[in-house]
Order: C-alpha cells, then structure tokens, then sequence
C-alpha cells in the first residue's frame, strides 16, 4: 500500500429523501499505462487503478472498471438517489493488489 | 532529467500480451504495434455487449478540440428514468484510435437515481469516443462524438 | 531529448516561423493598456467572467483556457492541484533534520505564509542571489532544520511550495525589482528577449508580440506565472514554472537549463514582474 496515494470524496452530508445527490472521486495515481519506456528505451509496466466500487450500507451501488486510456489522477463523478441514511464506503484496487478506502456518512431526513 | 515523449507515437510498441489481447494469436506475430481502429473498438465493445446496439439515448459531453489529449474531461448520460423495472446497468466507453480500444465500464443500479458519469480520459489523437448503454430489458443504445486532438503550437 | 523530424514538425515549425517574423517588430515597444489589444484579447477584455483575472495589461492564462479547463480549477474538489496543497500539510508539520523541527515549530500554521508567496522571488542575502519559494524552503531546511534540500519537482518540495502559495491565493504578485534584486532581473530580463534554439525566437516572440494569436489550434498566452505552480493537463501532474520553462525551451528546440538554476531563477524573477498585479491562482490548473 503506497502511502502517497490520496482517495478523496465529495458527498454531502445530508440530503431530502428522494434527493439524487453528484457523488465526486479523485485519487492521485500516476495511471503508469504500459505504454511509455523510460530513457534506456524498457517499457515501463503497467500500473494503474483498474476498479472503484462504491457501496450503500454494504450494498453494491456503482462499479467502475478503468483502463490505462484514464487519465493520471482519476477523477470520477456518478450520481445516488437517497432514500434512507447511511454510509457510502469507497475502495479503489490497484493493479497491484493494494486498495484505498474512503467513508462518508449521509444523513437523509 | 529528459522525460519520456510526450503522447503515445503510433508505433511505439505493445508487448507481446496486449498485442495478443488487442488482436488475438495471429496479429502477435506482426513486429509493429496497431494502435486501435474502428474495428477493434467496435469488436471490443461487442465482447462487452452482447445485443446489437441502436443509436439513441446516449449523449456524450465533451470538448470539441481537447485542449490537451493527456487529460480530457468527458461526461456520459444516459436516457433512462432508472427505476427498479427500468434503469441502465451499465455503461462502456471506447476510444477509436489510441494504442487500445478500451477506456472504462461503469456498472450501474437503481440506487444511483441518474445515468450520467464523468471521466477525464487521453485521448492520443483525433479520434471518436463511442460509448454503449446496457439496459435492464437487454437493450443496448450508443452515440459517437469526435474529438480532435492536436499537437500544441510549439509541438508542446 | 530526442529530436523527431516527423513532417507535421517541420510544417508546424515553419508556421510558427511566419506568424512570430511578423511580430518581431512590436518586441520592444511598450503597450498601453487595451491599446493594443488584438481582437481575441479585447473579447477577453470585454468578458465580465474575466474581471478577475486581468490588471491593465495583463491577462492571467485562466482567460486563455478552455472552460472546462476553468471549472476544474474553480473547483478546489476537483482541482489535482489541491492534492498537492494535501501533500504540503503533511510535509508542513514533519519533523525532520537533526534540529529536531518541522516547519510548524517556528511558522505555526501555514495560514502565516499568507502574503508571502506573492513577493517571491527575491533578493536573498544568505546566498547572495535570488531565491524563489522552492529555493528559499530548502534554505530553511538546511540552514535551520539541518534537513537536506528536498529534490527539485519532487512531491514533498511540489508540496510545500503549493501549501505556501495557496496561502497567498487571491493576491496580486508583487515582487520587487529594486536594489539588490536589479542586476538578477536585468539578467531574466534579457534572457526573455534573446532568441534561442532551432526556431530562434525568444520568449518575447509568443509571450509578448503574439499573446492572442494562434499558433496552430493554440492560443498564445501572456506566459504570466501567477497560476504556478499549476497542475497541468498535458503534464497530468502537479509541476513547477522552472518545470514549464524547460518544456518551452525544449519545444523551440533550445537546450533547456537545469530546474533551480540561476538562469530561470531570474528569468522567474521577470516574468513575476510582468504579471505584477495579477492575483496569485497557485495552484491553478493549465493545458
């Protein structure tokens, strides 16, 4: 686990029921694609962020699959209806195995 | 310290794996690296989406000409009123002509109210982003939007 | 740096080469403000969005962004460079060196860097030339925490010196030019109007003669450096003006001087000095 790599959230913290809130993400990865070779002419290898899931009080609610065409520093913004309270919990995985977490509580009145 | 060109050149070489990935057994026997085509991106979304999809309900926002092709910011919506009978279950974007087809699939549910994601994406030339709708009743819809991407005044 | 002699290279030299002839004659004349504002400036000049961003003369390069590049940067959430800023609070209160302290011990909170950023570079007696941020946080780090410099356009020194320019956000550059500051600006100064490398133009052929004209899709800007240090799209990083000085360099196909060497410390110098006024929008977000 890398400690230079930053998850960040962007959920508000409270919503009306009902109330389809924009859920931002952005987490610093340099999203290495495999494509570029360093100066002695080697491939550098792949490494990136290849999956972020997202989950609703343990439930699945969105899923994204990236490949190495994303940019450095992948920022991803998808939307959430809010029927109820409860907490969003955020896991970006790495090629490499390692994953990031993020946590946010939402009040829903 | 010199960095390592700037974009992807076209025939800045694929290993072996994505080669095979890309274009199966007989195009990893070719030296040269094929950057993606119309037809390997369309060929990559129908190993995704197994139905025929239709033009319509899918719009793709994005700039016109990139202001840079390494970072380009893209929003998808898709039509749909994302109910528990009717709502989109995923999203598959492509692009035409960089190294490989691929960009990003979004898997979606009920829970998110509203069918629309945004990425930031490079994009290594002009090319098309072409992204694939799948939805609850099997359907697939599509839409194609070109971006031009150029190489800055200076070659920056 | 590998030179590529591919032909849409030479073609957009040759391009550059006809549009920065025609202006070379307006190099040394001074402009007063608005007079000489080409059509694509008086449009940014007329834009109320901009009010901001312009002082007399100067147009920050926010003006010359697409307006998705803008909202990015608007947005502190969505702005990479605020990642960095994150970096610089973590380095900030980091004990480090064999004095046993940590930026915090003697500056507090970095909200005491306010107004701080904006004056640099300066005039620094302890090594008798001009220190920009970077050079005057590694000062610090040798001098008094008995730390060794941080690596130029490493993630720790990109950090600290985004923490202590965010902290100066929104106000206008003002570095001076006098006293012993002179001859190092009289130096930049001249850096900025000699022609250098393969296309032979200097800084002043884009940056001053053709701010709003286009080169190829692109627009010129001023070259101000009010929003650095930025992060930058094609970069899909955070980096620092020394950083944009080598790719400029390279791109007329000079050979580009070292980050933190003299030579672009006083060009930095200049180039503050012609974006005097403009408020400070580190970190900003740039193509």
């Amino acid at each position: 686990m890398a400690e230079d790599i930053k998850p960040r959230i962007r959920v508000p913290q409270s919503a009306k029921k009902d109330e389809i809130i924009e859920i931002k993400t952005l987490i610093s990865h340099p999203m290495e694609s495999g494509q570029r070779k360093d100066s002695q002419g080697k491939t550098i290898p792949r490494k990136i962020i290849n999956k972020m899931t997202v989950a609703f009080n343990g439930k699945p609610v969105f899923e994204a699959r990236l490949e190495p065409a994303i940019s450095a520093n992948p920022y991803l913004s998808f939307f959430l209806k809010c029927t109820q309270s409860g907490s969003l919990e955020f896991t970006w995985t790495d090629d490499d195995g390692s994953t990031y977490k993020a946590t946010q509580a939402i009040t829903v009145s | 310290m010199s960095e390592p060109l700037h974009l992807p050149k076209r025939q800045s070489g694929l290993n072996r794996r994505q080669a095979v990935a890309a274009f199966g057994a007989v195009a990893a026997l070719t030296p040269f690296a094929a950057a993606a085509s119309p037809e390997t991106a369309k060929k990559a979304l129908s190993d995704l989406v197994k139905a025929e999809p239709k033009a319509g309900k899918v719009q793709i926002k994005t700039q016109e000409i990139a202001e840079n092709g390494n970072t380009v910011p893209v929003t998808i919506a898709v039509d749909s009123p994302m109910t528990d009978k009717d709502y989109v279950k995923a999203i598959h974007v492509v692009a035409d002509r960089n190294p490989q087809p691929g960009v990003a699939s979004f898997m979606l549910t009920p829970a998110n109210g509203k069918a629309e994601v945004q990425l930031r994406m490079r994009m290594a030339e002009t090319q098309n982003i072409i992204a694939v709708a799948e939805m609850s009743d099997g359907t697939a819809w599509t839409a194609t939007r070109e971006v031009k991407v150029t190489i800055g005044g200076c070659g920056g | 740096m590998p030179q590529t002699h591919s032909l849409a290279r030479i073609i957009c030299a040759a391009a550059a080469s006809l549009v920065l002839l025609s202006g070379l004659t307006a190099c040394d004349n001074k402009q007063s403000a608005g007079a000489n504002d080409s059509e694509v400036l008086a449009e940014y000049r007329a834009n109320p969005k901009y009010a901001d961003r312009i002082t007399g003369d100067k147009f920050s390069g926010y003006v010359f962004a697409s307006p998705e590049t803008q909202a990015m940067q608007d947005d502190d959430f969505e702005n990479p460079g605020m990642l960095a800023v994150q970096d610089g609070e973590g380095e900030w209160g980091k004990v480090v060196g064999s004095a046993g302290k940590s930026c915090a011990s003697c500056h507090n909170d970095a909200k005491s860097m306010k107004g701080v950023a904006v004056a640099y570079p300066k005039y620094e007696p302890k090594v008798g030339k001009l220190a920009n941020i970077e050079q005057r946080i590694n000062l610090c780090r040798t001098e008094n925490m008995k730390a060794p410099a941080l690596r130029w356009e490493s993630k720790e020194l990109l950090g600290l010196t985004a923490l202590v320019e965010y902290q100066s956000r929104g106000l206008p550059i003002s570095v001076r030019i006098d006293g012993p500051a002179k001859p190092f600006f009289e130096e930049g100064k001249k850096f900025y109007y000699t022609r250098r490398g393969q296309m032979d133009v200097a800084c002043a052929h884009c940056h001053e003669a053709n701010a709003g004209m286009n080169i190829g899709v692109e627009n010129l800007s001023q070259g101000q450096s009010n929003g650095y240090p930025t992060y930058r799209l094609k970069w899909q990083a955070f980096g620092s003006l020394h950083r944009r000085f080598e790719g400029c360099n390279e791109e007329v196909r000079a050979q580009p001087y070292p980050r933190g060497s003299d030579e672009y410390t006083n060009l930095e110098l200049f180039v503050a000095w012609r974006g005097n006024g403009l408020k400070s929008e580190a970190p900003s977000v740039r193509r």
